[in-house]
Parts: structure tokens; sequence; C-alpha cells
């Protein structure tokens, strides 16, 4: 008995999947990727090239206008390079955007998978937490919880993704439920899996679609909260910079030096808009069926 | 309807509990907890802090102080301002009308920009204008509100002169339209946001119902196109927008307390700010309560609004 010719099936590649292919057709997404990746490198490479070190007081060069001399983007009311300041700063903003993210998006999933799957009362009892959660409105709460709590970078993550999870759990929650009774998850059940096993392993993949869309938008809102909580002074605190607390001061010397909010508010504006293209991208790549935009 | 608004009502009170439980556990989470009033003054000793404790009964169990607290609350005991011994619902009271001026005068004006961009985008499809309005929405909504705010200033305020950069009224002239001249800038910039999720939500409601059937019989009865979208499109793709007011409540809430930090507007937000500067934790707790008891508010009124128009609802 020969073998049957194995027709030569060509090797699973994801980045030939459909999903890839169409959000690389999506030219926002696209843009948002590319100045996403810039503004990363830059972060992370520039402060090492720039002549100026971020803490470095030139007190002779204090309000300087962008471009003078190796101030390319000016200094703020303390001489200090704004460029430096600024990358240095997008190092912490956008890691706290990622982190919040990735914190969020767990306890939503964690949240959303155990109220879907349990159901009955201890779902039920999850999901009207989760609205309860919904009901306040999360700059009041973030706000709150960054003046009674010492407001480091990891503390901030957690405040925002303290009240950020719950449009994760939404999703997971209806998807688990909708799943729970197919035939693959009683399959499961009889082959004697576990619960936590046919929850993750199992169920949890299948809303990979909607959970990717929620978290890429949600990197979006962390970078504009912690730009506002910082902006107020309960966020990020100075000598560390970050985009938010370089606004600070900025609306004081709004008349005098207008680069001080022009610069940084740029900034948080490029990458909120790239993550919010990423995020339309993702939405039609992924087939995800959104009654938000 | 009654059974309908029955579950609604029962819903919405299982949400009240359940905020209160949330905001009792963040009121505990502040150091000092309740007692933090006291730690504050300098002559306190550890033996008066804990007699204090036993006399406001902070040494009972915490859900036997979780039904006394929100028992309180319930006959409208919110507790005094640390800064001026006022009750917190006077405090909170004297704001909100600034609050909800900005927010109405806000909320009117992104519904009549964010309808019509709404409607051209979903009427002429994949157009230029529907681009730029679906992109122009996405970098709006990316902008930050209080950034926005600070542009807003500079160009109006400082380098034109035009508008005032901040507060709500002139002292001394308390007339119209001097609140009126105080209230474009912010509320432009509350609108920004605003009028990029409403005109998303309407195009795509719009959407939904202009290639139904019965738009389709309008149009064979030969009415005109202006006729079929005010009579037959406008009016069920709205409906779905009044739900969708009640959910956006606590964005648009959260966005006033944005703008109002920027504009020195003496509403809730700025009142929440300074409040968080003094450590005035009851007015800090009052307010979040407040806010969170409004949205849930809010959205009941919304559904029963629906529910009263719509006679699928209404009848069914």
């Amino acid at each position: 008995m020969t073998t049957a010719a194995v027709p030569s099936a060509k090797p699973y590649r994801w980045w030939h999947s459909r999903a890839v292919r169409r959000f690389c057709r999506h030219k926002l997404a696209l843009t948002g990727m590319a100045m996403i990746t810039l503004l990363t490198l830059a972060c992370i490479i520039g402060p090492h090239v720039l002549p100026y070190d971020m803490l470095y007081i030139d007190l002779r060069a204090r309000f300087s206008p962008p471009m003078t001399g190796d101030h390319y983007l000016g200094t703020d009311p303390l001489g200090r390079d704004i460029a430096a300041r600024l990358l240095n700063a997008g190092r912490i903003s956008l890691l706290v955007g990622f982190s919040a993210m990735l914190l969020s998006t767990l306890m939503g999933a964690l949240v959303g998978v155990i109220a879907g799957y349990r159901g009955g009362l201890v779902g039920a009892a999850l999901m009207r937490f989760t609205d309860a959660f919904l009901a306040f409105p999360s700059i009041f709460l973030v706000l709150a919880l960054a003046a009674l709590l010492k407001p480091t970078p990891e503390m901030i993550t957690i405040i925002i993704a303290l009240t950020h999870w719950m449009e994760v759990a939404r999703i997971v929650e209806a998807e688990v439920r909708s799943l729970r009774e197919r035939e693959f998850v009683q399959a499961g059940r009889m082959l004697g899996l576990s619960s936590s096993h046919i929850m993750f392993r199992e169920v949890l993949p299948n809303a990979m679609g909607p959970i990717i869309v929620a978290a890429s938008l949600t990197v979006a809102r962390a970078i504009l909260l912690e730009a506002y909580v910082s902006f107020l002074g309960y966020g990020i605190q100075p000598p560390l910079p970050s985009w938010g607390n370089m606004l600070n001061g900025a609306q004081q010397y709004l008349a005098q030096a207008p680069w001080l909010a022009i610069v940084p508010g740029v900034t948080i504006t490029i990458a909120v808009t790239s993550f919010n293209f990423i995020g339309d991208g993702l939405r039609d790549a992924l087939d995800v069926r959104s009654d938000h935009m | 309807m009654p059974a309908f608004l029955l579950n609604r009502l029962w819903q919405s009170l299982v949400l009240l509990v359940i905020v209160s439980i949330i905001g009792f556990t963040v009121l505990n989470l502040i150091p000092g907890g309740p007692l933090a009033q006291f730690a504050l003054d300098p002559g306190m000793t550890q033996d008066d802090l804990d007699r204090l404790a036993r006399q406001m009964g902070l040494d009972r169990p915490l859900p036997v102080q979780y039904l006394d607290w929100a028992g309180k609350m319930l006959v409208g005991d919110w507790g005094n301002s640390f800064r001026d011994g006022a009750p917190v619902l006077d405090v909170i009271g004297r704001h909100i009308f600034a609050t909800f001026l900005l927010m109405g005068s806000s909320t009117a004006l992104s519904i009549a920009i964010g309808t019509w961009i709404g409607i051209r985008g979903a009427t002429h499809r994949y157009s230029g204008f529907d681009y730029t309005a679906t992109i122009g929405a996405m970098i709006a909504l990316s902008i930050p509100t209080f950034w926005f705010g600070l542009v807003g200033i500079y160009i109006f305020s400082l380098k034109l002169g035009w508008l005032p950069a901040g507060n709500m009224y002139t002292i001394g002239d308390g007339s119209v339209l001097n609140y009126l001249h105080h209230l474009i800038l912010p509320s432009i910039v509350l609108s920004l946001v605003n009028v990029a999720i409403w005109s998303r939500y309407m195009r795509s409601a719009t959407l939904d119902v202009i290639n139904q059937d019965f738009v389709k019989t309008a149009r064979a009865k030969g009415l005109t196109e202006r006729r079929v979208l005010m009579k037959h499109v406008v009016g069920n793709a709205l409906l779905p927008m009044i739900t969708l007011a009640g959910m956006q409540l606590p964005g648009i809430l959260g966005g006033a307390l944005v703008t109002e930090t920027v504009f020195t507007w003496p509403g809730m937000g700025r009142l929440f700010l300074d409040s968080l500067g003094y450590s005035d934790y009851p007015v800090i707790m009052g307010l979040l309560m407040f806010s969170a008891i409004l949205v849930i508010l809010g959205n009941l009124l919304a559904d029963i609004v629906v529910a009263l128009v719509d006679p699928r609802i209404r009848l069914g």
C-alpha cells in the first residue's frame, strides 16, 4: 500500500491569514501602526541621542522657544530641554497605557469568563457589579483614587485598569454565555476536562476578536486619562516626566510660552489617534460588529 | 409597559445598592478612613482618635457600619464638608446649576451638529464628506479635552480676545448675555467629543433604517427624498439615540468635569477638584455617589422615554 499523495498543503502562516491581509489594506490602521512604531522607537533611542539630559537645568535658557540652539523643542520654565523630557515622558506614558490595557483586559476577561460560564447567581451578581462600576464617571473614580492613594506610575496603572475592565467583561460574558451550550464545550465536559481548561483554553479564544479591539481602544483611553490626571497634579509626580504632567504648568504660561502646551498636547493627540486608527483597522480585520463606530 | 418599567426600576435599585457598596469601600480606602478629618488635627493623640472611633461607631463590624452609613445617605444625611461645615448635599446643590447649564448647552449643540453629520454621512455613504467625518470623528475622540480647552483659550481669549478665558460670568454683571458669552467656549470644547460620538452613532442608526422596506415603500409612493428622510428615516433613527444619550451620561459628566477645571467653571467638576485639594473627603464621596446616582437615574429616564415613545415597547 502506498501512502496517498499528501496534497502539498501550505504550512500555516499567520501573516497570510485573512485578518492580517485585511488589516494591511486598512490605510488608517497602517498609518497608526507606523506612527506608534516611530514614536516608540524615538522614545527608546531619543534620550540617548539628544544633547541634553531631561533633568539638566539650563537657567540661562529658560522659556526658549523651539529651535533655539540645541533645544529643538524649546525649554520649560526651569530651563529643562523639552525634547528630552517629551521622549522620556513618552516611555512612561506609553508604558502606563500598555500596562493598564493588559491589566484591565486580564481582569475583564477573568470576570467575563467566570460570569458567563458559571451563570446563575454568581454570573448575575458579577454582571450587576460590572454595571455598577460603569455608573461612575471613570474620571471621577480615577481622580479620587489617585488623590487618596500614592500616585506612583504603578499605582496609576492599577487605578486606570480598575476603572476600565468593564467593557471587556461584558464582551466576554456575552460571548461565553452564547458558547456555553455549544457541542465543543459539551464534548470537553464529556472528556472530563476541568472547568478552567474549558473556560480559558476552549471558550475564551473564540472571543479574542472583540477583546483585541477593545484592548487597542483601552490603550488610547488610558493614555488620555493618565494625561488628564497628571495634568491636574494627581498623577505621575515630577521630576518623573509624563506627557500629562508636562502640561501641568502650561496653562499658567499660555500667553508667553504656548509651546509648553502645544508640544506635549500634539504628541498625546498623535499617539491616541494612532491607537484609535489601529483599533478601527482591527475591528474591520477581525470582523467585529460594534455599535460604537 | 408596567411590567417592563417595574423590572427596570428593580434593576436600578439593585444597581444603587451595589454602587453604594463600592462607594463605602472607597470611603474605607481613604488613609485614616472616616477619621481622616480628625487625624489631620495636630493636637489629636492616639487615645483621642480611639475614643472618637468608638463614638462614631467605627469599632463595629463593617456590615453594620455600612448599613448605618447607607441609611443616613437614604435620608439625605451625607455628612458635612470639612471646609465650611455645610451639609454635603447643600454644597453639591450650589454647584449643580453651573454643570447642568454647561452639559445642557453642549448636549444641544452636539445633538444638532452630530445628527446632521450622521445623517449626511449615511445618505452620502463613502463620499468625501463621509470619509472626512469618519476620520475627523476619530481624531476628535483622540484630542485630550483639557488640552483642546487650552488651545481654545489661547486662540480665542489670548490672541483674538473674543471670548473670556474662564468663569461663568463677570462679577457685577449678571446679565443673560454675559452668561452666554462665557458659555460659548466651554460648550464648544465639551462638544468636540460629543459631536464625534453622536455623529458616528447617528450614521449607523440611519444606515440601519434607510434600507428597510417602509423607507422603500415611502420612496415608491413618490415622496420626495427630503420628505422620506424627515418623516420616515430621522424619527426612527433618533429612537435608539435616546438610549444612547442615557448611556453616554457618565462620559458627558466626566467631560464636563474636565472642561470645568480648565475654564474655572463653578460646577461639580470644579468642586470635585477643589475638594481633592482640601482633602475634603465627605464632599469627594458625596460627588462620587451623586454622579453615579445621576447616571443610574439618567439611564432609567432614557428607558422610560423610549418606552413612552416607542409603541412596540409600550404595548408589547
